[in-house]
């Protein structure tokens, strides 16, 4: 049988995995709340960070601190970008319109990246020893990606819900007129909205890309993972994400041990599809 | 009008004999688009039977993969003849369709998030084929076994492309068929009144699960019969090319481009995404890889901003306004 | 202060108000009445931003804010209570009232405006940490004065406040109005319930089929005529 320390080791990746992926489903979550429209190109947003911090990082010799920032910047650039060319006209557009717009995004960027980088994998090396904790191997780049998104969420969260924009973003989602009478701008909200969003994915970037390596496709691989994650937790529930993040990643690094890897990634889609027989908004559904 | 009647006749005839046409080398590759113009343009008929009565499906790969890989594998593995094979492929698809259908049915799943569970079945689909890959072959794909004679029916492998030619326009017409036959039944308004607002379509007694479920069903089954037809002219099957959220991307994208709510709005669509692609494919040749793929992106997403009903659907509105003058009061 | 001139403006194919002139002095209470359906809450709308007119003119402070979209609009001055409350659900009582104060301008008086709101409506300082969509129905309409109070505004828009409370609730609520116009804020309150809202402005209009069929001081209009009209529209 397989050894118990196998499984501990995995749950403890698992719950490491979930960490950046539960960031990954904040960002998205937050972007679908507020403005209603799902980035199905998101990931491969991120995608476009990690690339961004390989160039930083590798060919212009940046310390790895300042690129982490570099990604991040350049994330919540892409996002304002993506509202204002693509997400702004189409607005008022019906739902299928909207899905195609992000969806031709996807194709776009996945092929612009294949052109200007073609699909060879590049990874950041990192020189962090693995660490050892009661025969169990931690990576500790993995275990920093864990430490550094819990801190991006409760970022994400004291800005929602301590400041006046923070505060204003989650109002526009519930009211849109309200909050123009409260004397802040719906658009610019969703600007901000967008920003923040894109910021969330380069730092998920950063944080993935001392993890995996990259390539253009990377967005196949995780794309529907996070779609799934959001899905399950209920479109639109920040928490709801959270806890579904952790519950995937948990199958996904378990399963992977006990079956394979892919199967692993089965079994937790199967596990989705499942679910939704039983609840089917999602486990915390609050948007329908 | 005439102008129309008159082109739509030439291509009709054009159609009809292109196998036969003395344009050398041209003639087979020409063959070779047109059949892929029909199937996928069945398919995206297909697609739209749902899509058109607001269930929009991100998933369709899932369907054509199963169609596909299921007739393949009951070939190549069991000598199971494509016409049983089919059939056994179509089931199973069906049954899919039923398992995720019916939940979304009854509990009110619809638009983006309907739209997100069925890119996750496709994914789920396409990860398996790649799972299992000893005995589906994985990300390499499956190649179709050869039937023992050149030529077979039963085993439905031609080794005339001409002769699948003719197979996929009869397909693509059965489909444009079975387009007007939903359009014109009762399925069609119940759906538009459920498309329209589903708790007051369910309070005048119209069955919401059933309908839904039932054009879902009949979506799926259709996608996959397009999926045998796919893997027995290309007699190849690959998991990227056959499921997954690209290929259910591009069925969308062909459809909504030509025009979701028009008879031949999925073979316009159709045929001028593939003749797109064929045209990037053969300028750029294997020069800069990947800008035949970002060109095509780029067109898709100022299509969809810019003509939003569509390039069928715009130019019918274009033709409309210029006819009638001055707009309506 | 503020001034409606010659508005027309609806929906689409359909005109809601027709040349509708209104005008509310610095400090006084005014009403708007009428059937249902006389325009009252698209006169609202159309002031305070949220819908654009026609034709017409809106000043307020001499300043011609005609055509400005509502979050503009809330800076000059002018905020819209509007019908139905219209409180954020999934917000506390507090992130409430916060978000009232979300101008520039108010932010800085943060503090100083909760206070003042606390005092006013003590029920919502108990309830601070509460999820406005949990709160009853009249607790809700103080929430929404409450948070209107928080932007500082010079004029205050009241959209059918009495709308779905029960009648004890109303004539709270009548109160309520009574004192916050004893606050030195200037009102215009649109009303069905005609009878409690005479008894505390200073000035009505009635408005019928989107237009303005009378107008005349609270106190000399007959109550009688005015509310037999208001009510059946003769």
């Amino acid at each position: 049988m397989i050894d118990p320390l196998f499984i501990l080791e995995a749950v403890v990746n698992g719950i490491l995995l979930g960490g950046v992926l539960a960031l990954l489903a904040l960002g998205l979550n937050l972007i679908f709340g507020v403005i209603d429209i799902i980035w199905i190109a998101y990931v491969d947003l991120v995608m476009l960070c990690m690339y961004a911090m390989y160039f930083m990082v590798t060919v212009y010799h940046w310390p790895i601190v300042l690129a982490g920032v570099g990604s991040l910047v350049l994330g919540a650039v892409l996002g304002l970008l993506v509202h204002i060319l693509i997400i702004s006209p189409i607005l008022s557009s019906p739902p299928i319109n909207q899905l195609l717009a992000t969806g031709g995004l996807l194709f776009f960027i996945q092929s612009f990246a294949t052109l200007l980088w073609s699909t060879d994998h590049r990874s950041v090396r990192v020189n962090l020893p693995v660490l050892e904790v009661g025969g169990i191997f931690i990576s500790f780049p993995r275990l920093i990606s864990f430490a550094l998104a819990l801190l991006a969420m409760i970022g994400l969260y004291l800005f929602l819900t301590r400041t006046f924009v923070g505060t204003a973003i989650r109002a526009v989602s519930q009211d849109r007129d309200a909050t123009a009478l409260m004397g802040a701008n719906p658009l610019r909200l969703y600007l901000v909205t967008s920003a923040v969003g894109g910021a969330m994915a380069g730092i998920a970037g950063a944080l993935l890309i001392i993890q995996y390596a990259v390539h253009p496709y990377f967005g196949s691989a995780f794309g529907p993972l996070t779609f799934m994650i959001c899905v399950l937790g209920g479109l639109g529930s920040m928490f709801g994400a959270f806890v579904a993040a952790f519950i995937m990643s948990q199958v996904i690094s378990v399963g992977g041990v006990l079956i394979s890897t892919e199967m692993g990634y089965v079994v937790a889609f199967v596990i989705f599809i499942v679910l939704m027989f039983v609840r089917p908004g999602g486990i915390f559904a609050k948007r329908t | 009008m005439s102008w129309g009647r008159l082109l739509g006749g030439l291509v009709i005839a054009f159609l009809a004999v292109e196998p036969f046409l003395p344009l050398g080398r041209m003639r087979e590759y020409l063959v070779h688009v047109i059949v892929q113009i029909f199937i996928w343009s069945f398919i995206g008929g297909a697609w739209s039977l749902m899509g058109r009565f607001g269930l929009v499906s991100l998933g369709h790969g899932a369907f054509l993969g199963v169609g596909a890989y299921a007739t393949c594998l009951l070939w190549n593995f069991f000598g199971m003849t494509p016409w049983i094979g089919g059939l056994v492929a179509v089931l199973l698809t069906v049954a899919l369709a039923v398992v995720i259908g019916y939940p979304c049915s009854r509990f009110q799943v619809v638009g983006h998030y309907f739209g997100l569970v069925t890119l996750a079945v496709s994914e789920v689909i396409r990860l398996l084929i790649i799972a299992e890959r000893d005995w589906t072959g994985g990300s390499l794909g499956v190649s179709l076994k050869p039937a023992p004679s050149d030529s077979s029916i039963w085993a439905l492998q031609f080794a005339d492309k001409r002769v699948f030619y003719y197979i996929a326009m009869a397909l693509w017409l059965a489909g444009l068929w079975v387009w007007v036959r939903v359009d014109r039944s009762m399925a069609s308004r119940a759906m538009e009144a459920i498309g329209e607002d589903e708790t007051a379509a369910a309070s005048v007694g119209i069955h919401v699960t059933r309908f839904k479920l039932g054009i879902t069903m009949l979506s799926a089954a259709l996608t996959a019969m397009g999926g045998v037809m796919l893997v027995q002219y290309l007699a190849y099957a690959n998991p990227d090319t056959m499921s997954g959220i690209g290929v259910s991307l591009r069925i969308v994208f062909a459809v909504v481009l030509g025009g979701m709510y028009s008879l031949l709005g999925s073979s316009v669509g159709t045929a001028l995404t593939i003749a797109l692609s064929e045209f990037l494919r053969i300028y750029f040749g294997i020069k800069l890889i990947g800008i035949a793929e970002t060109i095509y992106g780029l067109v898709l997403i100022l299509c969809i901003i810019f003509l939003p009903s569509g390039i069928y659907g715009s130019i019918r509105e274009a033709l409309r306004r210029r006819s009638s003058g001055t707009a309506p009061a | 202060m503020l001034q409606v001139e010659g508005i027309t403006a609806g929906y689409g194919a359909f005109t809601a108000l027709w040349d509708v002139s209104l005008r509310v002095e610095t400090g006084e209470a005014v009403a708007v009445v009428g059937p249902n359906g006389a325009g009252k809450t698209t006169l609202m709308r159309v002031i305070s931003g949220l819908l654009p007119s026609r034709t017409g003119r809106l000043v307020f402070e001499g300043a011609d804010l005609s055509g400005q979209k509502a979050y503009d609009v809330v800076a000059h001055g002018i905020a819209h209570v509007p019908e139905g409350r219209r409180i954020f659900p999934a917000l506390t009582v507090g992130e409430n009232l916060k978000m009232g104060a979300f101008l520039p301008s108010a932010r800085s008086h943060y503090r100083e405006s909760l206070e003042r709101v606390f005092t006013l409506f003590p029920i919502l300082a108990e309830r601070q940490g509460q999820r406005a969509g949990s709160l009853s129905g009249g607790e809700q309409q103080m929430l929404a004065v409450g948070r209107a109070l928080m932007s500082k505004p010079k004029v205050i828009l009241l959209d059918e406040p009495s709308m779905g409370l029960a009648p004890v609730m109303v004539l709270r609520l009548f109160d309520l109005i009574r004192r916050v116009r004893e606050e030195g804020y200037t009102i215009l309150v649109v009303e069905q319930n005609v009878r409690q809202v005479l008894k505390i402005v200073d000035r009505a209009y009635l408005l019928e089929v989107g237009r303005v069929k009378m107008e005349g001081r609270a106190s000399e209009l007959a109550e009688q005529d005015f509310v037999r009209k208001a009510y059946v529209g003769a």
